[in-house]
């Protein structure tokens, strides 16, 4: 791995068990997270974006899942590491930012204890000293009477109160990888403004790779430095956030700017794509896995094996099919200039 | 919270007053009378008359009802026809049996059926949770009486390991330690077959509650901690599963007293539920009255337990 390079996944394959037959949700999976970066992972629900990030951090089910290929960090293949071994790493190197701060806290302990309890395995901290970096956590998360936190229950704080612990939890060790499982989604907008706000200044001071799962472009466009789209367990585009957002290649990417609802339109309808993302079971194997929600393209657009293509630095999209796509009414399609200039 | 309780008390008072009433109503119009054992073709039907006069049966109902409700105001919950004997005391004295009895139950059956039930939702699908789950199936299946028939059997009367019935030997002078130790001899063949069959309820509860808890998103949390998966049972699955074990607590505590029927009358323990049926077999109205009034206040006091029980273990419920 490169110098700055802190995670490098290579042809990462998760597969779940349905009856005696494995699906892979992740398909053929390829990329980096370096230092001090946030890599923003987009695409519909189904895509395959939770099972990557959940594949990093090695907690999923072991008896329904498998995981194949490599994923290098620290000299380590996590995918090929024991559940003792990855215990050793999970919240300490790697740790993760759940999405739904209502139910990611256990309802019968303390917030200090439940931040303490890392500490406790990672760290050779004293029992004082920990409390005091339970304080000093909380107080880094923007709480402001973190001495009267540290001994409420969840069920005290509010939505934005509880996603705060919950990052104060994962930065708790100062991992070098922060996995964030959609940390917004569950919350208000205002707060959700708070609370990305907060991931940029923690991430600042600690200059930990960012793995940033979302459907929301906008958090993309606020946040993220690199973005890649995933659909049907594909990598489909993969670019600078500017780039991205400036110069969308693929259908896929294309379709969801276009289905971001507008202020100013004067249309009544919603933009939306096509159908829906396939089953886990019914996922096509081969051939452009979008090309089924746009039917109006012909098939000679598509590549036989599509593979990405590095359009310009840093830039790769898959399949060919871009350059034929045009969307069926041919009016929206200009949406991303929304984002365009960040 | 203290207030709570006082008002809660304050509540039971006309719950327990419809309830007495219901009771009195319905012992009155059980049909036959006290003396019904007692008459025999020579009986002289003056002497009838005359009982009945003496025991206050002619008066009008309320009347009847008022003077029985008077005295059990003041602990006096008159005499038993049958045993000839005051019906506090007769009460009192079983009911300490009972308690005895009963602790020793729900102590077996918590042991056998908490690990049991940890066990199976821990190892879901396993051999070992099937072979747990048929069991508790098996259990809930064979009636008390007939597991409670085989054990006699073999234990009490081929083995003779056991006593057969009673609840402590006459030749044993209460308050010494050899009394005390008869007295658990005897108890533990019914507490044992009382508990072996009444785990199915908690190892179900505990096993689903156990699957549950594994998919929640606190458990994920503290999974992604990187802490031993021992610990992530021990600290977060666990005691979230014994909740709903915890809400049953009160019930259970003031179920203690209750008794079990098909137990006491088939080990021949001089206990509540043997008392209960053979005072209704006899029609001891007295006794009938002054038990189920007793029942009545144990659920009702039970109820408000488990509802102090919980506020205790869950911070997110505060009784107000």
């Amino acid at each position: 791995m490169k110098g700055n390079e802190l995670l490098k996944i290579n042809n990462l394959h998760t597969g779940f068990r349905i009856k005696d037959t494995f699906y892979d949700a992740v398909d053929g999976v390829s990329l980096t997270v370096k230092k001090n970066e946030i890599l923003a992972i987009v695409g519909e629900s189904g895509c395959g974006k939770s099972t990557l990030a959940t594949s990093v951090i090695g907690l999923y089910d072991q008896n329904k899942t498998r995981v194949q290929g490599e994923i290098l960090f620290d000299n380590k293949n996590l995918a090929a590491l024991s559940e003792e071994q990855m215990n050793d790493i999970r919240g300490f190197q790697i740790s993760m930012i759940f999405q739904d701060p209502l139910s990611a806290l256990n309802p019968l302990m303390r917030i200090g204890e439940q931040i303490e309890e890392g500490l406790v395995y990672h760290t050779t901290l004293k029992q004082t000293e920990r409390e005091s970096r339970v304080l000093e956590l909380l107080q880094q998360v923007g709480i402001r009477n973190p001495e009267r936190v540290a001994k409420q229950f969840p069920h005290q704080l509010s939505g934005g109160m509880r996603q705060r612990v919950i990052i104060a939890i994962a930065i708790a060790c100062k991992p070098q990888i922060i996995i964030a499982d959609e940390p917004t989604t569950a919350l208000d907008v205002t707060i959700q403004a708070q609370i990305l706000d907060l991931l940029i200044d923690l991430q600042a001071e600690t200059e930990a790779g960012i793995i940033l799962i979302t459907h929301d472009l906008g958090v993309v466009a606020e946040v993220a430095d690199r973005v890649a789209v995933m659909y049907a367990g594909e990598i489909i585009e993969e670019a600078a956030v500017e780039e991205l957002f400036a110069n969308p290649k693929h259908p896929y990417t294309r379709s969801l700017f276009n289905s971001i609802p507008q202020m100013n339109s004067q249309s009544d309808r919603l933009n939306v794509i096509e159908g829906i993302v396939p089953s886990l079971m019914n996922l096509p194997r081969s051939g452009c896995r979008f090309s089924s929600r746009i039917p109006w393209i012909p098939g000679e657009a598509h590549e036989e094996n599509p593979t990405l293509h590095e359009i310009s630095p840093g830039h790769f999209v898959r399949c060919t099919c871009w350059k034929e796509f045009h969307f069926k009414t041919d009016k929206g399609g200009g949406t991303h200039e929304l984002y365009a200039n960040k | 919270m203290w207030k709570t309780i006082v008002r809660r008390f304050l509540i039971m008072i006309p719950q327990l007053f419809v309830l007495s009433l219901i009771i009195f109503i319905l012992a009155k119009n059980m049909p036959g009378d006290p003396f019904t054992g007692l008459i025999t073709p020579q009986t002289d039907p003056a002497r009838i008359v005359e009982l009945t006069e003496k025991a206050g049966l002619n008066d009008p109902w309320y009347v009847q009802y008022m003077r029985w409700v008077g005295n059990a105001f003041q602990g006096d919950f008159g005499l038993s026809y049958t045993y000839k004997r005051d019906v506090a005391d007769l009460i009192g004295e079983r009911a300490l049996n009972t308690f005895w009895l009963s602790l020793l139950s729900v102590l077996l059956l918590y042991l056998i059926a908490i690990p049991l039930g940890i066990l199976a939702g821990r190892y879901q699908n396993s051999r070992l949770d099937k072979t747990i789950v048929m069991y508790s199936f098996v259990t809930y299946a064979i009636p008390t009486f007939v597991l409670g028939l085989i054990f006699l059997f073999l234990f009490g009367y081929k083995l003779e390991w056991f006593p057969t019935s009673g609840s402590v030997d006459v030749q044993y002078d209460p308050g010494t330690f050899s009394y005390f130790w008869n007295k658990i001899y005897h108890i533990v063949l019914p507490s044992i077959t009382y508990a072996i069959l009444g785990t199915t309820g908690i190892i179900q509860y505990l096993r689903s509650e156990i699957i549950d808890a594994k998919a929640m998103d606190y458990v994920r949390t503290a999974r992604s901690k990187g802490i031993p998966m021992r610990k992530v049972y021990s600290k977060h699955i666990f005691r979230n599963s014994l909740l709903p074990i915890a809400a049953f607590l009160g019930f259970t505590i003031t179920g203690l007293l209750g008794g079990s029927i098909f137990i006491e009358t088939i080990f021949g323990y001089p206990g509540m539920g043997e008392l209960f049926v053979s005072s209704i077999l006899s029609r001891d109205y007295s006794v009938i009255t002054a038990l189920v009034m007793l029942f009545g206040f144990l659920a009702l006091l039970g109820s408000l337990l488990s509802d102090i029980i919980m506020s205790i273990v869950d911070p997110r419920i505060r009784i107000e």
